[in-house]
Order: C-alpha cells, then sequence, then structure tokens
C-alpha cells in the first residue's frame, strides 16, 4: 500500500498538472506532492512495507537510502523550482550567451514531468526485479529528457539528444544484461529461479556463473553510463550544464544515485555466487578512472556549471571505489552517497542563483559574489569546502572512511590515487571559487543594477542542505547509522 | 518450425545489410519496419512448446509497435522536413558493407566458438543478434543525421529483443509490456527532438550539435549560428 502510494501519487499528481491550466494551481501541486512524499517516506522508515507482487516491490536498507535522498533533495528542489519558476519571464527572450532568442517549454510539461520523474526514481528505489529496474531506470531517462531542454535553444536541444540518445543505448545493453541474466538463471536445475534480488541470492549456487559475469559486465557498462563513470560520462557535463539548476541539483543528487543503485543490486548477486570479486575489481577501476578524468577536466574549466557536473563525475567515482574496496569502504560509500547529494544538490542551487544574477556561466567573467549575492556567496563557499571534503562537513568523513579501508584492504595504489586526485582538487575548484566569491565585482557583465534582494524561496532549500551536510560532518543520527551499516552489510560488508 | 525460424534470421540479417547500405531516408525506414515484423513474428515460432496466449500478446504488440506504430512515427518526422531525403554519412555505404561483411563473418565464426549452451537449436541465432546489435551500434556512430541514429536505436534494440527472444524465456508478460512501453516512449521523444533540431538548425544533422564543448574558449567564436556548417 505504502509502496504503491509512494510510486504513483507523484504520478497521477504529473498526469494532473499536464491537464491544468492555471500554473499557481501547477505550482501548489509540486509543493503539495513533495511533501506528501517526504512524509510518506518518514513514515516507511518508521514501518517497513511488506513486498508486494511476489517480491518484485519491496524495500530494503538499500533502497531506503536512497529513497530518502531522492526524497529530501526533491523537496529542496521543489520549493526552489517554484521561485524559480515565477521569476522565468514568459514569451521570448535572448539568450545570456548567444543574441538569439528562445522561448520556455510550457510549464504544464517541466512540472510534469519534474513529478513523473520523482515517480520513476521513486520506482527504481524499490524494484527488486530486474526487469522493472530496467523498466525504471529507463523510465527515469524519458522523464527528464523534456526537463533539460527547458529552455529552447539550441544548446538544450544538443544536450538533450546525447542525454537521451547516449544514456537509451547505454541502458539498452543493460536490458542485454539483464537478458544475459535470465539466461544465467534458466539453466536445467535453476529453470523458474525469477529475477528478483532476493530469490536469486537465495538460489544462487544454481545459476550459472559465467553467465552472471556477462550480465554484470553489460549492467555495469548500460547503468554505468547511466551513473556517469568515466569513460561513459560524455553525456554528462552537456546536460548538467545545459539543464536549468534545479533540474541539474536532481539529475545530479538523485538520478546519479538510481543508476548507481541497479549495479549494487547486480553486486547483490555477484556476492552471493561468490563471484564478488570480480565486480569489485570492475568497479574500482572504473571507479579511479572516474576521479582521475574528472580531476583534469575540473582544474582546467572555465565554466562553472561543468565544473560542479565533473564532480558529479569524481564523486560517482569514489562511490564506485568505496565499493569496489568492500569492507568498511561500503559503508563509507553509503554515507558518501548522502553527503554528496545534499552538498551537490546545495551548489547546484547556488549556482542557479549565480546564474541568474549575472547571466553568465564563464568563470572569468564572475566576480564578487559575495559582494553581490550575500548569502549566496557564503553558500558557494560552504559548498567548496563542502565538496571537497573539509572538515567539519559530512565529505570528510566518508571520504577519510573510504580512504581508510582502502589503507586496511591493502588498496595502497588506490588509497594513493584517491588522495593525491582529492588534494588537486581541493586546489582546483577553491581557486575557481573563491576568485568568483571575492573581487570587487566590476567586471561582470553590463546590466549591473542595484542588486535585488535574494528571494527566501532561492536561498533557504540550498541552506537546508548545506545544513544537512554540516550536522552529518559533526555527528550521525543513530537511526541513520544503523540504516547506513544495514544497507552496507547488503552489499557483503560487515 | 524449425525451417521458418530460419528464414527469419536470415531475413534479419539481409535487413541489417541492407540498413547498411540504404542510401535514403525512406527506405532506410522501411528496413527497419521489415525487421521488427520479421521480429514480431519470432517468438510465435521460436518456442516450441506451443502457442500461449501470452507469447501471441506480445508477438501482435511487437508487430503493432516496431512493424506499423515506428515507421509511422519517423515517416511523418521525414515528412515534416521536406528537403532532406538522402542519408549522409562519416563512413560511406561500401565502406559500411564492407565492414558489414567482416563483423557478419567473425561472429559467425565465434558463435561457434562461444560456450553458449544451445538450447534452442538455431546456429544462426547468436551469430544474427551479435550482427544486429553492432550494426545498430554502427550505425548512431557513422551516420550524420539524428533521424538515422534512432533507425540505429531500433536495430539495436531489435537485436536485444531478439537475443531475449531466444535465450530468455522466463522474463514476465508484465516487464514485456513495460520494456516495449519504455522504447516506444523513448522513439517519441526521439521524434519529437528531431522535429525541433530541424526546426532549430534547418536539417536533420547530428553533426551540428558540437557547440558543447570542455573548453569554453572555443565555444566563443561559434556565437553565431551557421547553419551551413
Amino acid at each position: 500500500m505504502m509502496i504503491l502510494a509512494l510510486i504513483l501519487f507523484p504520478a497521477l499528481m504529473g498526469l494532473a498538472s499536464f491537464m491544468t491550466r492555471r500554473n499557481d494551481v501547477r505550482r501548489i501541486v509540486l509543493i503539495a506532492t513533495a511533501i506528501v512524499h517526504i512524509v510518506l517516506t518518514a513514515t516507511v522508515w518508521l514501518y517497513r512495507p511488506d513486498p508486494i507482487i511476489d517480491g518484485w516491490l519491496q524495500l530494503d536498507a538499500l533502497g531506503l537510502v536512497f529513497l530518502s535522498i531522492v526524497s529530501c533533495l526533491f523537496m529542496a528542489a521543489a520549493v526552489y523550482a517554484v521561485a524559480y519558476l515565477a521569476k522565468e519571464q514568459p514569451g521570448a527572450r535572448p539568450d545570456f550567451e548567444e543574441s538569439t532568442l528562445f522561448v520556455n517549454e510550457p510549464e504544464a510539461v517541466f512540472v510534469g514531468c519534474l513529478l513523473l520523474f520523482l515517480s520513476t526514481m521513486t520506482l527504481v528505489t524499490f524494484s527488486h526485479n530486474f526487469g522493472v529496474l530496467w523498466v525504471a531506470v529507463e523510465a527515469t531517462t524519458l522523464s527528464s529528457a523534456p526537463l533539460i531542454y527547458f529552455h529552447r535553444h539550441h544548446r538544450s536541444l544538443e544536450a538533450t539528444w546525447k542525454y537521451l540518445l547516449i544514456c537509451s543505448v547505454g541502458i539498452a545493453l543493460a536490458l542485454l544484461g539483464t537478458f544475459f541474466l535470465a539466461f544465467a538463471a534458466g539453466g536445467k536445475e535453476a529453470a523458474g529461479v525469477p529475477l528478483v534480488v532476493s530469490e536469486l541470492i537465495a538460489n544462487a549456487p544454481l545459476l550459472r556463473i559465467p553467465f552472471i559475469k556477462v550480465a554484470f559486465l553489460f549492467m555495469l557498462v548500460g547503468y554505468g553510463t547511466k551513473m556517469g563513470l568515466a569513460p561513459l560520462h560524455s553525456w554528462l557535463p552537456d546536460a548538467h550544464s545545459e539543464a536549468p539548476s534545479v533540474v541539474s541539483a536532481l539529475l545530479s543528487g538523485a538520478l546519479l544515485n538510481c543508476a548507481f543503485l541497479g549495479i549494487l543490486r547486480m553486486t547483490q548477486v555477484l556476492n552471493a555466487t561468490g563471484s564478488g570479486d570480480f565486480a569489485r575489481d570492475l568497479l574500482l577501476v572504473f571507479g579511479l578512472l572516474s576521479v582521475v578524468v574528472a580531476t583534469v577536466f575540473i582544474v582546467a574549466q572555465l565554466d562553472f556549471k561543468r565544473m560542479l557536473a565533473y564532480s558529479s563525475i569524481e564523486h560517482m567515482g569514489i562511490l564506485a571505489v568505496g565499493v569496489g574496496i568492500g569492507g568498511l569502504g561500503l559503508f563509507g560509500a553509503m554515507l558518501h552517497a548522502v553527503n554528496h547529494s545534499l552538498a551537490k544538490g546545495m551548489l547546484f542551487l547556488v549556482a542557479g542563483n549565480i546564474l541568474a544574477r549575472y547571466h553568465t556561466k564563464s568563470i572569468k567573467m564572475i566576480s564578487g559574489v559575495s559582494h553581490d549575492l550575500p548569502v549566496s556567496g557564503m553558500l558557494w563557499m560552504a559548498g567548496l569546502f563542502a565538496i571537497t571534503g573539509t572538515p567539519p562537513f559530512g565529505l570528510f568523513q566518508s571520504e577519510l572512511t573510504i580512504i581508510r579501508a582502502a589503507f586496511d584492504t591493502g588498496h595502497i595504489l588506490a588509497a594513493i590515487v584517491l588522495l593525491a586526485a582529492l588534494g588537486i582538487i581541493f586546489v582546483g575548484m577553491a581557486s575557481i571559487i573563491l576568485a568568483m566569491v571575492y573581487g570587487s565585482g566590476t567586471t561582470s557583465t553590463s546590466d549591473k543594477s542595484p542588486a535585488p534582494r535574494e528571494s527566501l524561496y532561492s536561498v533557504i532549500p540550498p541552506a537546508i542542505l548545506c545544513g544537512g551536510v554540516l550536522v552529518l560532518g559533526v555527528y550521525i543520527p543513530p537511526a541513520l547509522n544503523q540504516l547506513l551499516a544495514e544497507a552496507a552489510r547488503l552489499l557483503g560488508g560487515r | 518450425m524449425h525451417g521458418i525460424v530460419s528464414v527469419i534470421v536470415v531475413l534479419i540479417v539481409i535487413t541489417d545489410f541492407l540498413l547498411l547500405s540504404a542510401g535514403w531516408l525512406k527506405s532506410a525506414i522501411r528496413v527497419v519496419a521489415i525487421q521488427g515484423l520479421a521480429l514480431g513474428f519470432l517468438p510465435l515460432f521460436v518456442h516450441q512448446d506451443g502457442l500461449s496466449l501470452r507469447l501471441a500478446a506480445i508477438a501482435i504488440l511487437v508487430i503493432i509497435l516496431k512493424g506499423i506504430v515506428f515507421p509511422r512515427l519517423l515517416m511523418r518526422s521525414l515528412r515534416e522536413l521536406n528537403t532532406v531525403r538522402t542519408i549522409t554519412y562519416y563512413v560511406g555505404p561500401m565502406a559500411s558493407l564492407l565492414i558489414g561483411i567482416l563483423v557478419m563473418s567473425s561472429s559467425l565464426w565465434w558463435g561457434n566458438v562461444l560456450p553458449l549452451p544451445d538450447q534452442t537449436g538455431y546456429r544462426l541465432a547468436i551469430p544474427m543478434v551479435f550482427f544486429t546489435i553492432v550494426t545498430g551500434l554502427f550505425l548512431i556512430v557513422s551516420r550524420r543525421q539524428a533521424l538515422m541514429q534512432i533507425i540505429g536505436y531500433l536495430a539495436l534494440e531489435n537485436g536485444i529483443y531478439a537475443f531475449g527472444v531466444f535465450f530468455a524465456q522466463s522474463e514476465s508478460m508484465l516487464i514485456e509490456i513495460g520494456i516495449l512501453l519504455d522504447v516506444f516512449v523513448g522513439v517519441f521523444i526521439m521524434g519529437v527532438m528531431v522535429f525541433h533540431i530541424s526546426r532549430e538548425f534547418d536539417n536533420i544533422e547530428a553533426g551540428q550539435l558540437s557547440t558543447l564543448k570542455d573548453w569554453f574558449q572555443s565555444r566563443q567564436g561559434l556565437v553565431s549560428k551557421d547553419p551551413k556548417a
């Protein structure tokens, strides 16, 4: 019941907001749905719902971690989106970067897709059947593509096309992986094992190991494309930089995690068949590669939204490394997923404020943010320290846990690469962000009217997310700690 | 039964070659429609244990979607772009055919080598699946137009679906319908995007979608829209 409510309510509200003609009603629906979703999520924390449809949809600790991330982030994004939509001028208007005119997507499509996006991401967190999981992940791609194309100009069109095509092709390969899994589970002895995670784990000895490995490979490539693991990440910087900031926040903080969950589910099955090392080694390699690639592109970046996008690739890499290391690294990865989502969500929302004020994404053309936008400037600074893993923010804790686990389990090289990359990224991002925050602000664009006060709707959501990361750095609530530990146990941790 | 399946498998291989050598957008759409139809009939003959209601329902759905709805959608997008008719390439049709022959012969070879336990008895099945998937991927990267990339995606999806028909029979109907629904919505949205691309750039060359780069300065030179780049 609870499960269905969580999935279907946003979907129905999304369809409803396609129908209604009034923008104000639609915005209220958006906020209301976010509130209902977060309340329902809080309820399932207290009472775990029973599995439904033969265990296809159920909630375990792993799913709950990601469901909570999605729900919290969507709440913040919904409040921010209302302010954002109110500020968008109707009709054609000139493009920031080029002088051509463009219009916005109809708000009905935007809000409707936003809610459908929430619904499909929720479905991902509940899916225990690999077929349903595939359908849900592909549905997240389809419902988020129109969101990226909110500003109808040729750059966002290009970003959307790349996103749609690359992710669809990638996820098609994950479907091939799913079929291989069905084949692995369809041998003579194992005939009829349904593709449900728990059933596959219970019948692990009956599965045909080589084909399970092939299935994992295809799913890693498929869902890894969506998650943004290098070298499959090429869609990610474009989509994140061209989408409206509120959408970027959701893509980065929630969607990438959902794709990661797909890989984690398959890792669970591999662990049960005793070939978990195969999965871990692959994740380690892909993860480290992502971290290194992201480092190179962050340091030389000239566009601050792309910088954040590459930072997402870096952190997805860290998550993969954490799972690849195993042991304590699993707990670290779970904690890191929570921390990264909060921090990155906040950064993208603040980036939206900065973009709205300066009308450029070029780092070189912005200075004096702390003067023009005092609150956003402060949050932008805090975000820098949070995302680079400086104490007392939560990412410090989780990165430290992962690196310690790497040393403990003898992955010395991985630990060294991670430490070096994190150091370089800190310097790179600090030099970018500090230059933006300080300075007189005289070099910024021409329309330097006296700054209007920052609207509360646009600074409170990122501020709350920032508070969350800060609190997690100092104190992890016992309930969350327990949940993360349980999730890590599901993945084979202690 | 066995004979019919072999005919269908060979037909799909032929459509792959036709797709690789196609010079007109319209004929490529027709070919992919034929491939979809052939694929729709496949499950009816592959499963020896007779025709169940489930199989029939799925087959009808696949035939309607891949044989009729997708081609219609693509044809409609094509009609809206009343200037472009021919396919433009990064890799020409002759070279594509040669590559196709290489891929097909190599997949025939390793289709025999691969230790995939043969539970269906169709020796051509694995090479066909592999060839169709590679054809799809190759079309996506070697053709310039967004419309051809959709066709490549369809071929890729067809190959994967064929694999499912031969080797993964435990999927339940609800999931198969979900998969088809996703593919349908995907193709639909891609069709809409093609329409927008054609309006924005005056043609449907995905090759023009190349503004977004990492180095911001390289973009500064490109600020004015240049439709005939």
